[in-house]
């Protein structure tokens, strides 16, 4: 499908910012939304906001313009602002409005993300003896696979190390910092196999995306990127999820997965059609996993992309060229909104120094998180 | 003695010297599901029954947890100085496979396909002096 374009990203800086409240970073991101498309506050027709902490993110109003729009707030986990995309490119499909925008947000302490089981479908004691921890499901999950399919400690930390790197070269990262793969490996366990410096954290920003229907786009921008596909889905019995202490003996694929082939269905194309790709790091492990559940390679092929630099910015298939989680850290809300924002200057030519050489044409992007729940998007020029 | 309580009202047999894990069983499909709730999270019916469950198995996945949990949700109240890092796994049971805390050092050696057993444990102390008790597995010791 190629009816919904994107014609304006915004992004506030990732990291943290005592005194500025999520709403006013939320502000910040859209200002720059808007004018990199040419429109202001009272051109946007509807919106759609997502955030955890946040809990009204359309009091954003109050620093845009009351202008009386219809705002609909989401929360949905870590695919928040893949759902927040999702319904804003649906909303143009349904016929109603020609233009929107969906804005994403988030401010959150330092530190592992902490809440009531209850609440995430788990029971109380789940959370009193310890087991409340999504760093630890990350860890056992990586465990395992390294044992099936032959990936080493040293992947691990070149994935890290790639992605420090290119955040870098990021001015809106949160660690700008290289790391060398010795100094990761190094760092204090927190979860073995995970080290600290493999995990990204918690943190604040805001983005925000603005789209159009794809035939009036042309009013807008000369270089539109088309949303080919936004999908979000839930796990299936049998996936090994985060905050769940029971796996069934017969396994199904991760909700990643069928986000994924359910995505490149809607946009007509492969993995093998995609130039740059963002993928949901919460650490290394799940960078490394989630190349092969997206279907950028097969399980174990890792070892050997990661040792041959495929997935650096100059490789033959760049993974997280802004510097992914581990770089930016995780504003739930914005998450996905950051990664939509890095593709489309990626796919524009203008991504500076971080740029993808030979005008990367199909970007792919991928969400997941508690407790069970994957967004991908598929965007094009 | 020091009194004890259980953590959670009906998680596993106790007192018992072979105390096993409570769990629920569908009375339609025999989907088994832990911890026990009513309903089948496999065929959504709400017609299930009590089961127990198996009490050894084979380690599938591990880490340890070297970080001390935020409280709330962890009822642990010790000072950060003073917490005890403890090993988490994926047991297999011939049920399916359940998480539990890994009684025991924390740096014992744990690799993934060894022989486990089902142990109850404290892992905390209420402020009245109570230990706090759950279900834990162990490497089952080999003679």
């Amino acid at each position: 499908m190629d009816d919904v374009a994107i014609i304006g990203v915004g992004l506030h800086p990732f990291g943290r910012f005592p005194g500025v409240s999520g709403l006013e970073m939320a502000a910040k991101a859209t200002r720059l939304a808007l004018a990199d498309a040419g429109i202001t506050w009272k051109d946007v027709q509807f919106a759609f906001g997502g955030s955890y902490e946040v809990d009204n993110p359309d009091a954003v109003v109050n620093f845009l313009g009351l202008t009386g729009l219809p705002f609909t707030d989401v929360y949905n986990g870590c695919a928040t602002a893949a759902s927040a995309l999702t319904q804003a490119a649906n909303t143009l499909r349904l016929g109603d409005y020609e233009l929107g925008i969906a804005i994403g947000m988030d401010k959150h302490l330092p530190g592992a993300f902490a809440a009531d089981p209850v609440d995430y479908g788990a029971q109380s004691w789940y959370g009193e003896t310890g087991l409340f921890l999504t760093p630890k499901f990350f860890a056992m999950k990586i465990q395992r696979y390294m044992h099936d399919f032959g990936i080493s400690p040293e992947t691990l930390a070149k994935v890290a190390a790639k992605n420090y790197r290119n955040g870098a070269l990021n001015p809106n990262a949160f660690r700008r910092k290289p790391l060398s793969e010795e100094e990761i490996l190094t760092s204090p366990m927190v979860n073995d196999p995970l080290t600290q410096y493999m995990f990204c954290s918690p943190d604040e920003g805001a983005a925000a995306v603005v789209l159009c229907r794809a035939d009036v786009a042309h009013r807008y921008t000369t270089t539109p990127v088309y949303l080919r596909a936004s999908v979000v889905r839930t796990r299936r019995l049998g996936a090994f999820e985060v905050h769940s202490p029971w796996l069934p003996l017969e396994r199904a694929d991760a909700p990643t997965v069928d986000a994924s082939r359910a995505a490149y269905e809607i946009a007509g194309l492969g993995p093998e059609d995609v130039d740059v790709v963002q993928l949901q790091d919460t650490d290394a492990g799940a960078e490394v996993i989630h190349m092969a559940e997206n279907g950028f390679c097969k399980d174990g092929e890792q070892e050997a992309l990661l040792a041959e630099g495929a997935t650096e910015i100059g490789g033959t298939l760049p993974v997280n060229t802004d510097g992914g989680l581990i770089a930016n850290g995780e504003p739930i809300g914005a998450s996905g909104l950051r990664q939509i924002h890095e593709l489309v200057l990626q796919l524009r030519g203008t991504a500076g120094e971080r740029q993808v050489a030979g005008s990367p044409r199909v970007g792919y992007s991928q969400l997941y998180g508690a407790p069970g729940t994957a967004g991908v998007a598929i965007v094009s020029t | 003695m020091t009194a004890q309580r259980c953590v959670a009202e009906g998680l596993f047999e106790w007192p018992s010297d072979e105390p096993r894990v409570r769990a629920s069983r569908c009375d339609a499909c025999s989907f088994v599901t832990f911890p026990a709730q009513d309903a089948c999270p496999s065929c959504g019916t709400d017609a299930v029954s009590p089961t127990l469950l198996s009490r050894t198995g084979t380690l599938w996945t591990w880490t340890r947890q070297r970080f001390q949990p935020k409280n709330p949700p962890y009822a642990g109240r010790e000072p950060a100085a003073e917490f005890v890092p403890f090993g988490v796994g994926f047991i297999e049971l011939p049920e399916g496979r359940i998480e539990a805390r890994l009684a025991g050092d924390v740096d014992q050696e744990l690799r993934i396909g060894m022989p486990m057993e089902l142990t109850v444990v404290p892992f905390t102390t209420d402020g009245d002096g109570t230990e706090v008790l759950t279900y834990a597995f162990r490497p089952v010791k080999e003679d």
